[in-house]
């Protein structure tokens, strides 16, 4: 990606949120130990969560959540002019997230499930990744995204530094840690083709990767299908399943 | 007072609160006309989307409902689904569950009185200018904060989504050492939460009484978070968490898309830790019966603006509580266990005291184990109605005050309730 050149002296930050739980926005608060370095260094000018003062001057703008309504879409596009540098937080913001599990089921069919007959009053469009929409200077995938990994990115934009993702997938740092390889125990763990950067922290804590990540740069899918399919028996649609939970999984890339 | 007032009270998305909400008020000719509080939050369609899922990605996927409570909607998940499979896990198990939500509640309860709440009494918008006008203070805040996370990354990997509760149990088994660390952080964390109650006992909480039905959990062991029976000051028995639907009716109240949560004894009624104290206040450590001593909080309290104490009070207990919990793993000793596997897969429901209030969870599985259909009843769903009642009750005691102060005063009131709106998932029009 893109390095930025250096920012104002103090830049003015904001943190947004569309469709999402605001975990990534909590993130921020999580990272207790350096929040007041981070403060000093930031001015923290919007932030609803957080503060009441409002201003629309922005330097770098955070944004967590996926575009999910039409009221998201105006919002997002707003956000894009009214910040230099804009920044997709964690899944939601990046690939739609786990609120694209909703895009595979019929629409009318979803909202009367949830709001019965008066479904109609909740308009809602398939989610998607701010992307689809505006430019995005930087993306913080994850879900959560990595709270020091959002840390990073703040140190590099304020020394114009480059910032890039690791380009590694998950098994990389799951080898790293010393961990029995998930497919050793009969699990489906994306691990093998989704974006490092985590820590491998859910096959650390006996959980498999669900691609929360993303999919790595260049990722070699058919090899990954191969092997799931001769190496370990598994089904192609139980891969694909896996792949949907957090919206990685892009039809035309998944043999 | 001046009788003929006319107001009107519009806040756009209300700050320090998780969520989207608005407040719209109208007051014509001394007469309160129209109090509302607007959900604005965009449907998620959660319950939809469980749908065709396996059975043991629930709690993974609806943990995703909400940052601040992923513990909470976890334990609420894997305990339902648990129910749905037939299993019933170890007694290992159930302690280092009971310790993560610990280490929730004091994150959660510090982080909404010391960083949302208590800037409406310095007269700032947020934390922010604390920092330099009383760092220590909030340097004591963060530190407790931390407390909270370190034990949910102990046990679960990390607080916001937590990884290892697991249908079954759990799938991480922390060290001896580890668990001996955490003990040692919430010993000395004492002093901190000492500071936190003399902060507090400073704090003016305004002067309100709106006597409601409080409802929560009640267990006859403890004072009720992880476990228990579902209670309420206004019934004389408890009855078990599965048959919640005789007391807990979602009801549409006009042609609107309004949605209230009733119980066949009031329109209304208040969950959290307002509710959790007033029913079992008897259960609480004897360190935080001390404190809610000093703060003046007294069972049964009808002030809803008293919750906010009532959390410090909660957060000393779980501090407590926690230690209580390791110590008890310590002498025990922590074994690697493997998950308890289905026995049937069929309906099931369970429900646990997350920060907020009551979660319930339900669920219906086919005989595969796909879940077919889910009801998940948020706390601040529950709460709406009775925030309503309260600004209802609250806007004629403040008419006299001018129109910014009366808009501080409502947004203290929903403050104070600690609303979750990304949770409460349903978009309703009160």
């Amino acid at each position: 990606m893109a390095s930025a050149a250096p920012v104002s002296a103090k830049p003015k930050i904001a943190v947004f949120s569309l469709t999402s739980c605001e975990g990534c926005s909590l993130a921020i608060l999580e990272l207790e130990d350096v929040l007041l370095d981070i403060l000093g260094k930031f001015e923290i000018v919007n932030f609803r969560e957080a503060m009441t003062e409002r201003s629309w001057d922005i330097d770098i703008g955070f944004v967590d959540g996926a575009v999910s309504t039409p009221s998201d879409v105006e919002e997002v596009k707003m956000f894009r002019e009214k910040c230099r540098v804009l920044v997709a937080m964690g899944a939601c913001a990046c690939t739609g997230g786990i609120n694209t599990l909703k895009n595979y089921q019929n629409e009318e069919d979803y909202r009367k499930y949830v709001y019965g007959d008066k479904w109609k009053v909740f308009p809602t469009i398939p989610a998607q990744p701010c992307s689809a929409f505006v430019k995005v200077d930087y993306e913080l995938p994850g879900c959560p995204m990595n709270k020091f990994e959002f840390a990073e990115l703040a140190k590099c934009v304020l020394m114009g530094k480059p910032f890039r993702l690791p380009s590694e997938p998950v098994c990389v740092e799951c080898k790293k840690k010393g961990n029995l390889c998930l497919y050793e125990k009969g699990l489906v763990c994306l691990g093998p083709v989704t974006r490092a950067g985590c820590g491998a922290i859910c096959p650390t804590y006996g959980a498999k990767c669900e691609g929360c990540r993303g999919l790595v740069d260049k990722p070699n899918l058919q090899a990954a299908a191969d092997n799931l399919t001769n190496l370990y028996g598994m089904k192609i649609e139980d891969v694909l399943a896996e792949f949907r939970l957090f919206g990685a999984y892009q039809k035309e890339r998944i043999p | 007072m001046t009788t003929a007032k006319n107001v009107d009270i519009n806040v756009h998305h209300v700050t320090r609160i998780e969520g989207h909400g608005n407040i719209r008020v109208s007051v014509r000719g001394g007469k309160v006309e129209r109090v509302e509080m607007n959900v604005v939050e965009s449907p998620r369609f959660f319950e939809a989307f469980l749908r065709g899922r396996r059975y043991y990605e629930a709690p993974h996927i609806t943990c995703r409902i909400c940052g601040i409570c992923a513990v909470g909607h976890t334990t609420s998940s894997v305990k339902a689904i648990e129910d749905a499979c037939g299993i019933t896990i170890s007694e290992q198990s159930k302690l280092l569950r009971k310790l993560i939500f610990y280490g929730e509640q004091i994150q959660s309860h510090v982080l909404h009185v010391c960083f949302l709440v208590v800037p409406d009494f310095f007269g700032v918008g947020s934390v922010i200018p604390l920092a330099s006008t009383h760092p220590d203070a909030v340097r004591l805040a963060l530190r407790l904060k931390r407390l909270g996370n370190d034990i949910c990354e102990v046990v679960g990997g990390r607080h916001i989504h937590p990884i290892a509760i697991a249908v079954g149990g759990v799938t991480h088994f922390p060290k001896h050492e580890e668990l001996l660390g955490l003990k040692r952080k919430l010993e000395a964390s004492r002093g901190d939460l000492k500071v936190l109650a003399d902060l507090c006992a400073t704090l003016k909480i305004p002067d309100f009484r709106r006597e409601t039905e409080y409802v929560g959990l009640t267990d006859k062991e403890e004072y009720a978070f992880y476990d228990g029976m579902l209670a309420s000051t206004k019934q004389p028995e408890p009855i078990p968490p599965q048959r919640y639907r005789e007391w807990i009716h979602e009801t549409v109240v006009d042609h609107s898309t309004a949605k209230h949560v009733r119980t066949p004894k009031s329109p209304a009624y208040m969950v959290g830790a307002l509710a959790r104290f007033n029913l079992n206040h008897d259960q609480l450590h004897p360190e935080a019966k001390k404190v809610a001593g000093a703060l003046g909080l007294k069972a049964p309290c009808y002030n809803t603006f008293m919750n906010n104490v009532a959390q410090v009070v909660e957060t000393v207990h779980c501090a407590e509580k926690a230690i209580e919990v390791i110590d008890e793993l310590l002498t025990r000793g922590v074994k690697e266990e493997p998950l308890v596997p289905p026995s049937r897969f069929g309906l099931g429901a369970h429900a646990s005291e997350v920060p907020r209030g009551i979660l319930f969870h339900e669920y219906e599985l086919d005989k595969k184990g796909t879940i077919v259909g889910s009801n998940l009843i948020i706390p601040t769903t529950q709460n709406y109605a009775n925030m309503e009642a309260d600004m209802r009750a609250l806007v004629p005691q403040i008419l006299d005050r001018s129109v910014g102060e009366m808009t501080l005063a409502l947004e203290m009131l929903v403050r104070a309730y600690d609303p979750c709106i990304s949770c409460s998932v349903h978009l309703i029009r009160l």
